[in-house]
Parts: C-alpha cells; sequence; structure tokens
C-alpha cells in the first residue's frame, strides 16, 4: 500500500501540516515495522523450537548416538534407553490408519467434488469437517469404552478366524493394540485428507472433463482418466498431510495403543508411539538422562513433522494455485 | 462412435454405477464414526452430567461424588491466557501478509503453515523447556503459553484470509482522503474484515479448548480450586483424560458428562463460526 499523496508540493502546505505529513510517515514506518515483527515472531518460533529440544536432546545424543534410533531396549531403570519400539509404533500405526483412512477418504472427496449436487456437497463436506472438529481426548474417550470392545469382539475374531495364518492376525484378542490405534487414526486423517482432495478436485479445469465425456466416456471414466490424474500430485499432497497429522496424533493414541514398548508381529498385540510415551512418561521421568531420552524421541518427531509439511504444503499448493490462478 | 472406441457399453455402465456406489458407501463410512461419537457422548453425557458436576471440586480417588467446576473454570481462564499471546500476534501477523507480504510473507506463511502441523504434544514438550523448567514448577501460564503458540497460526492465516477479501477500492479512498496508511490498516481495512477474524478466532479457541496433550507437562493439573497464575491449573480435558483411564466407574461417568459439555461447546462454536462464514460468502456474491 504505497502512499499516493506526493509530499510537500502542494503550494499552500503550511508549516504545521507539513510536520503532522512528517509525523504521518512516520508513524506508518513503526507500523511497518511492528508487522514485520510480529510475522517474523512465527519464524523465530519454529526456530526456537528446534534449537530448544535439540539442546535439551544433548546428554541423550552424546551417550547413545545415532544407535538410538535402532535399539530396541527401553529401560529406564538401567538409564538404558533405545527408542526403537516407539518409532516403530509411530510407523506402523500410521501406516496402518493410511491404509484405511486413504480409499475412504479419495471415495468422500470424489463423491463431494464430483457427485453430489451442490447443496448435499455442502451439507456433508460441513459434517466431516465436524469430525476434524471433535477433541482427540474425546475421540480416545469413545476408543476406550466403544471401539475397542467393538474391536475385540467382533474386528479381531473375524480377522483372525480367516487371516489368522498370518502373523500380523494371530494371537489373542485384546482389543487395546496396534489395529485400534491405526483405526482412531484412520478417523481422524479421514476429515483432512477427504478435504484437501475435495478442494483439489474441484481445482481440475472443468475442459479436462469436458474432453472425456465428449469422447463419450462415463462419469466415472472421467474421474478415472481425466480428473484423478490431473489432480494426482494435490491427492499425494493431502495424503502426506494426513500422514503428518497421524504421526504427532497423541491422546487418541495413548488411550486405545497399549503402552507396552514392543516390537510385536501381531497387530492385535499392544505397542507403544512416541507421542503417547512422551504423554505418559515425561512427567514422570526421574533422570536427567530419561528426560533427554523423551525430548530427543520429540526432536524426532519435531524434524519428522517439520519435512512431512512442507513436502505436502510444496505438493498441494502446486497444483492448486497453478490451476486456480487465471 | 464411442462404441468403437470403448466397446462393451452396458459393462461400463454397470461399473460407473458400482464405483459410484462405492463412493457414497465411502460417504457413509466417515460419517459412521462421527454419529457414533456424537450418539454415545451425547446419551452417556446426559445420563452422567449434573448440577455436582457444575459446582464441586473432584472428591477422594474412588468416592463416588465431587464435579469438575475447577476444570470447568481452568479451560476457560487457560484460552483466555492462551487468547492474549494468541491473538495480537496472530491478527498482526496476519495484517503482514495480506498488506505487506511478498518474498518474506512467502516464508511467513510456509513457515505458520508449517508451525501448524507441527504435534501438540511436541510444543508442549517445548514449553516445558520454555517455562516450566526455568520456574522450576507447573504453572498455568506455561499452559496458556503453550495454547497461545498453537493459536498464532490459526489465527493468523484466517485473518490473512478475511483481510485479503477487503476490496481495494476501500483502501484507496481512506488513503485519498489523507489518512495515514496505518490508520487506513487498523480503522479501515480490519475493521471491514472484524466478522471474518471473529470467526477465525472462534474456530482458533474451539480448537485448543480441546486440547489436552499441551497441557500434560505445562499446566499440568490440580485437584483443588487455584486462580493463581503461577500454579498448577486443572482443565477440563486432562481431568477427563485422567478419569478415563482410571479404574473407578464413577470417574468413567465423569469423564462422559466432561466430554458432552467439551462437545457442546466445540461444536457450538465450529457451527456458528461456519454458518457465519457461509452467509458472508453468500451475501458478498
Amino acid at each position: 500500500m504505497a502512499q499516493s499523496v506526493p509530499a510537500g508540493n502542494s503550494p499552500g502546505t503550511l508549516p504545521a501540516a507539513t510536520a503532522g505529513r512528517a509525523r504521518a510517515r512516520w508513524a506508518d514506518g513503526a507500523f511497518r515495522a511492528v508487522l514485520t515483527l510480529f510475522a517474523f515472531l512465527v519464524i523465530l518460533l519454529v526456530f526456537a523450537i528446534g534449537v530448544s529440544l535439540a539442546r535439551a536432546a544433548v546428554p541423550a545424543m552424546a551417550r547413545f548416538g545415532a544407535a538410538f534410533l535402532w535399539t530396541s531396549r527401553w529401560d529406564p531403570v538401567h538409564n538404558f534407553f533405545g527408542a526403537l519400539p516407539f518409532v516403530y509404533g509411530t510407523l506402523v500405526s500410521s501406516a496402518l490408519a493410511l491404509l484405511i483412512a486413504v480409499p475412504v477418504s479419495l471415495g468422500v472427496a470424489i463423491y463431494l467434488a464430483e457427485v453430489a449436487r451442490s447443496r448435499a456437497s455442502t451439507v456433508l463436506s460441513f459434517v466431516v469437517e465436524l469430525l476434524a472438529a471433535i477433541p482427540s481426548v474425546i475421540l480416545g474417550l469413545w476408543g476406550i469404552f466403544v471401539m475397542t470392545p467393538w474391536v475385540r469382539s467382533v474386528v479381531e475374531p473375524v480377522l483372525g478366524g480367516t487371516l489368522g495364518w498370518l502373523p500380523l492376525f494371530s494371537g489373542p484378542p485384546y482389543g487395546i493394540g496396534m489395529l485400534s490405534a491405526g483405526l482412531i487414526l484412520s478417523i481422524m486423517v479421514i476429515p483432512i485428507i477427504a478435504s484437501v482432495s475435495r478442494d483439489v478436485l474441484r481445482a481440475v479445469p472443468q475442459e479436462q472433463r469436458e474432453a472425456m465425456y465428449a469422447l463419450g466416456g462415463t462419469r466415472w471414466e472421467v474421474i478415472r482418466r481425466a480428473v484423478l490424474p490431473y489432480g494426482r500430485t494435490g491427492i499425494i499432497g493431502a495424503v502426506i498431510l494426513g500422514l503428518g497429522r497421524a504421526l504427532g496424533e497423541t491422546m487418541a493414541v495413548t488411550m486405545v495403543i497399549g503402552n507396552r514398548p514392543q516390537i510385536a508381529a501381531s497387530l492385535f498385540q499392544p505397542g507403544y508411539t512416541i507421542a503417547a510415551a512422551l504423554a505418559n512418561e515425561f512427567s514422570e521421568a526421574t533422570t536427567d538422562l530419561y528426560v533427554s531420552a523423551l525430548i530427543e524421541m520429540a526432536f524426532v518427531l519435531f524434524v519428522v513433522s517439520l519435512v512431512v509439511n512442507a513436502a505436502a504444503r510444496w505438493l498441494v499448493a502446486r497444483v492448486t494455485t497453478s490451476v486456480v490462478a487465471p | 462412435m464411442s462404441a468403437v472406441l470403448f466397446p462393451d457399453v452396458q459393462r461400463r455402465r454397470v461399473v460407473d454405477r458400482i464405483m459410484t456406489l462405492l463412493c457414497l458407501g465411502a460417504v457413509v463410512v466417515a460419517i459412521i464414526p462421527l454419529a457414533s461419537v456424537l450418539g454415545y457422548v451425547t446419551v452417556q453425557g446426559a445420563s452422567a452430567v449434573n448440577w455436582a458436576f457444575f459446582t464441586q471440586t473432584p472428591g477422594p480417588a474412588g468416592e463416588p461424588g465431587g464435579g469438575m467446576a475447577n476444570a470447568l473454570v481452568g479451560t476457560l481462564i487457560l484460552i483466555g491466557l492462551a487468547s492474549c499471546v494468541g491473538i495480537p500476534v496472530g491478527i498482526l501477523g496476519g495484517l503482514f501478509l495480506s498488506e505487506i507480504g511478498g518474498p518474506v510473507g512467502w516464508w511467513v506463511r510456509f513457515t505458520a503453515d508449517v508451525l501448524n502441523g507441527v504435534p501438540s504434544i511436541v510444543i508442549g514438550v517445548f514449553v516445558y523447556a520454555l517455562v516450566v523448567l526455568p520456574m522450576r514448577r507447573f504453572s498455568a501460564l506455561a499452559g496458556g503459553v503453550a495454547l497461545g503458540v498453537m493459536m498464532i497460526p490459526l489465527v493468523m492465516r484466517t485473518t490473512e484470509e478475511m483481510v485479503r477479501l477487503v476490496p481495494q477500492s476501500l483502501r484507496e479512498a481512506s488513503l485519498a482522503l489523507g489518512l495515514p496508511w496505518w490508520v487506513t490498516t487498523l480503522r479501515v481495512t480490519l475493521r471491514t474484515a472484524t466478522a471474518g477474524v471473529v470467526t477465525g478466532v472462534m474456530l482458533a479457541v474451539a480448537r485448543i479448548g480441546g486440547e489436552t496433550a499441551p497441557l500434560l507437562f505445562t499446566a499440568f493439573n490440580n485437584q483443588f480450586w487455584s486462580f493463581r497464575l503461577d500454579q498448577p491449573m486443572a482443565s477440563l480435558t486432562v481431568q477427563m483424560y485422567n478419569y478415563a483411564i482410571a479404574p473407578y466407574d464413577d470417574w468413567h461417568r465423569q469423564a462422559w458428562a466432561a466430554a458432552l459439555v467439551l462437545m457442546t461447546l466445540t461444536l457450538v462454536l465450529n457451527i456458528l463460526a461456519r454458518t457465519a462464514g457461509r452467509r458472508r460468502e453468500a451475501t458478498g456474491r
């Protein structure tokens, strides 16, 4: 917003008015500086998070080195810490969540963007976004008392009965465990992946569809061959955005995963994630090395979330801005 | 023509039908958990919520009775503290993005989006190192800072988008009348976008009001009334988490009651904000 008033060249300018104008220009400069300062605060904040976590993690890093990430012994009593069970639990529960959430979210996005009439689409979009607004601790409460009993009595016996020969689905049904964590995470990421993918699909130019219809394609063929390929980059971005959320999700997972630092072949067994370990053990950590090891895991989670989110934003922005811009 | 390019029209129509139905099925699958959560929280919560819940502090472990009055007030205080951090920084930063921007603005916007994606538990650990360790105790202040940090990118991005919607001619008219740029920005541009900015703030409050993870080792928890900002403070969410994982039936009952209160707050704020946003969009065209 450039100040378009040319300064001091009108003939009848009184000295007082000139002084006022100078003051105004000074005030504009000051205001600009204030806005810039607050904007830079955000960048500073992200740096501060990284630096303070890294500094607090130094004792654990010095003691265990990079092997911290692939050592599976987590033994607070003997002051020995390896993060592998947590890394494993975080990755497996998130992968499971994406496995369930991606097909469902894509179906929802296609339905909202391509199939539903505008009114139905507005209402359904709103409902799906409400799902994202439910606090995760409420979802966790529902998980403990409604979802895990159902998983224990229905899902796991059925999976064990049909696919029990796979180590993944072997063993007694617990209810509480990796499978439940994956399920509850999928519920949490569906609204994210679905709503971002919907926006991506809506940004696909109408000509893409018309060209395919003109060739005699059915609606599904138009979606499959003209719309989805066009929006592929953005959809991948949406999925990565969902992954970012799943990796760091804490409360709901803590409440249903069982919180046992082990690496089990079966998805029915309890597990542990980095975020859940922080939630449970941080305020009870007794030794400095213990705290430092937990903070090192937080640092790892921070770096991973930075990379994942930056990649996702970049992919989504590439599609939506390049297409939307006239 | 199409029959030549793609033979077997009948089969293609059937595939089209099946895929459309599958997409509809996906919508149903996505909505089932929402319906189930809303249903259980409403039914279980309605039977559990009572006068004592709103007026009493927690009873001794395992004994029935008591309520979450202190946690309810604690959540409101924490939201207030967070707003003191998040709203000014968010709004001024958002004004920077929309009114100054440029290449620096691109980086700030990108960083804000990335900060928005940082797990809330990590923010909690950061504030623990920043506030709790130097103060040597858990405190309401630390909890407020943690929630405030989460609020900044949310408020910033909605403010930017809402202020961008203000027509350029309005700014030009104000500048042409001789108002300095800073007065124009605050009294004309921001003022015009007030409704939208308030909507963004409401959504941000709804989001942080339901946060638990960043409070676990900042505000911690408190079984008693406390209004001191340098002392641990109870919150609805942390109390609910503690009750949900405890082995007492009466605490489970109270956890459901807390869930009902919290969900009502969240949903009301969300619905209000979204319908207001939609109405503005409709009249704007």
